[in-house]
């Protein structure tokens, strides 16, 4: 026998209506999670992209050792799935050190909680946030729309460089937005693909000169962290998948305007409502001037200053 | 270069690296130079929509992306039409507006049409008038608390089997989850499972392999059907030399008796089993012999190594 469980309260409801597949998505969260090994580099790496990432609730941190995690291998996604599901992150970014790969980092997506792709790359020359000093007033605000520069023929002729390209773009483009504030761009990340497995991977703060001219002065100055990716293994979504993900909605549907019609000839009407007129009613007598205290303020006024004037004795 | 403004993004696939690269410092330089450059063009780009002033700045209305990346989750399915919704499409009915307030005759009011307080309502029923066709001994409102107790029943159930159907072709609402019942616990009544036909013949057959004549000399019932699997499932290998069976009955008996006729017959010992069994009778030995000893000895011998070690710190 099946019953039809459905939640309690209305904060519930809205937990599982956030999280239910929709039209027009919510933005990626990305789940950052290490395996049973890590060095400091590798710390500090995954640190860094959580504050990168942290804004809006767009990342979460797991600090815990996590042994049965291994993307590549059959089986050894089964923890990171179940995580993803836990956490509704469908971008993770899970950081491993050993001999034979020494300061991995296995980024990758997942489509309905299961893993779409994967990437694996090594850092290198790796500088942490903490250690670039510049004028803080520079310092790009939390979680503010970045720009892209990707530099380099290797993006469109290596395989695993367009991989990587497209991933970084969905893990640090923040929300999708329809229109945008010009005066709050204050960020790029400049990625170059140096060599054909390797990228230099760059965060600058952005500054808006006055040219003369309508487009304003760039300047970049680096803010860090800055690294440099070596491509090792990745994986591309299988081609069912990738179609079935790339799909959008044929039409959204339009919210319905109230009180709003067009006509032919009219063009747009508008109706409005007026609420009655209550004519019927007597307005209530309390005017300003009749209040006591006025009253008695102005009693006092005219006592001290002019001198009432005397009533006349009636003639009589 | 290719310029994405829905995704804010400028790509230079032309620009070449020296396979050569050169230091830290230059490449770096290199990079931002570039970067710079991109940024430039990006923003150039950007500037030319048609922007409207805000009090926080200039808004523009971004293009779609043009470089597209995958959803997070499928698109979200349609709902099926509901039993009801076939059947009125099928008989070309269409909803009608209702108003949310009807008019009571009873208390000559209006009421709410459905819900609490509404028209019709039990509550507002004092008197029914009993009709001719009325059975004797039946309770007029009982029977009536019970005909609204059977509606409610049936459209839970039909509400149950549209889920089902949804569900079906995951097409659930985010919020309804459709789970089995919680298991039988003594002091719940749960109604018990018939058990099948199939089930009631395996479990048959099981019992009557437990006698000591694996059931061959027990009384048959009318219609039973004898086990499924007589017999033993032991096989052996095959004697005579063929393709590949034979083969491997050789290489079994071959390699145990090798194992046991080697002139290396020191291999079959197991050197670190006899290793570890050594030391461990060793160290038997050596505590039966410190027991002894430490207790021939007492306490001031020890007090005697510590202050020795004490020293020896200074």
């Amino acid at each position: 026998m099946l019953k039809v469980v459905t939640p309690k309260t209305k904060r519930a409801v809205r937990a599982l209506e956030k999280r239910a597949p929709k039209l027009v998505e919510n933005a990626k969260k990305t789940l950052i999670l290490q395996g049973t090994k890590t060095s400091k580099v590798l710390n500090e790496v995954l640190g860094d992209i959580y504050n990168l990432k942290k804004a809006n609730g767009g990342a979460v941190r797991y600090t815990r050792k996590n042994e049965n995690i291994r993307p590549f291998e059959s089986g050894g996604e089964t923890s990171l799935e179940f995580f993803s599901q836990k956490t509704d992150c469908s971008l993770f970014v899970f950081g491993s050190h050993s001999k034979k790969r020494p300061e991995n980092i296995v980024m990758g997506r997942t489509y309905d909680h299961h893993i779409y792709d994967l990437v694996e790359v090594g850092v290198e020359n790796f500088k942490p946030l903490s250690s670039f000093s510049y004028d803080k007033k520079l310092a790009p605000r939390v979680g503010s729309k970045p720009f892209f520069t990707f530099i380099g023929e290797g993006f469109e002729t290596v395989e695993e460089l367009k991989h990587l390209r497209e991933f970084l773009l969905d893990l640090f483009r923040g929300e999708v937005v329809e229109t945008l504030n010009l005066s709050g761009l204050d960020r790029v990340f400049v990625c170059s693909a140096v060599s054909p497995n390797k990228i230099v991977f760059m965060h600058c703060a952005l500054q808006l000169k006055r040219s003369g001219t309508v487009v304003p002065r760039m300047e970049l100055t680096e803010v860090g962290p800055s690294m440099d990716f070596v491509v090792r293994r990745h994986r591309l979504p299988n081609e069912d998948l990738k179609k079935s993900a790339m799909k959008t909605a044929s039409k959204l549907p339009k919210k319905k305007v109230k009180n709003v019609s067009s006509d032919m000839i009219q063009g747009r009407i508008g109706k409005i409502y007026i609420p009655d007129q209550q004519v019927g009613g007597v307005p209530k007598a309390n005017m300003k001037g009749l209040k006591r205290e006025r009253r008695e303020g102005k009693m006092k006024k005219d006592g001290n200053g002019v001198k009432p004037k005397k009533l006349k004795p009636n003639p009589t | 270069m290719e310029i994405d403004l829905g995704n804010l993004m400028a790509f230079e696939p032309q620009h070449q690296f020296p396979p050569q690269l050169p230091s830290r410092e230059v490449l770096l330089k290199e990079c931002l130079d570039k970067g710079r450059e991109l940024v430039q063009a990006l923003a150039g780009a950007l500037f030319e929509l048609p922007s409207t002033q805000d009090p926080d700045g200039p808004l523009v209305n971004l293009p779609t992306p043009s470089f597209r990346l995958p959803r997070e989750k499928h698109l979200p399915k349609p709902k099926p039409p509901t039993k009801w919704e076939q059947f009125a499409q099928k008989k070309g009915i269409k909803n009608r507006k209702k108003s949310k307030l009807a008019f009571d005759e009873t208390t000559q009011n209006w009421k709410r049409r459905y819900g609490y307080d509404r028209v019709d309502d039990d509550k507002d029923v004092p008197i029914i008038e009993a009709k001719d066709t009325d059975e004797p001994g039946v309770d007029p409102f009982a029977q009536r608390k019970a005909e609204k107790k059977k509606r409610v029943e049936k459209q839970e159930k039909n509400q149950l089997q549209n889920l089902k159907q949804a569900a079906k072709v995951g097409a659930l609402p985010s919020t309804v989850q459709l789970a089995a019942r919680a298991l039988p616990i003594t002091g719940t009544k749960e109604a018990p499972k018939k058990a099948s036909r199939d089930e009631l013949e395996s479990v048959a057959g099981l019992a009557g392999t437990a006698t000591a004549s694996g059931g061959k000399f027990d009384k048959k019932l009318p219609g039973e059907k004898p086990p499924k699997h007589p017999g033993k499932y032991r096989k052996f290998l095959p004697v005579v030399e063929g393709k590949g069976m034979g083969n491997q009955e050789r290489q079994q008996s071959e390699k145990v008796l090798s194992q046991l006729l080697s002139k290396h017959s020191h291999e079959i010992l197991d050197v670190n089993k006899a290793v570890s069994m050594f030391k461990v009778k060793e160290e038997k030995k050596r505590k039966q012999r410190d027991t002894l000893s430490t207790s021939a000895k007492s306490k001031p011998s020890k007090r005697k190594s510590f202050k020795k070690s004490s020293k020896k710190a200074r």
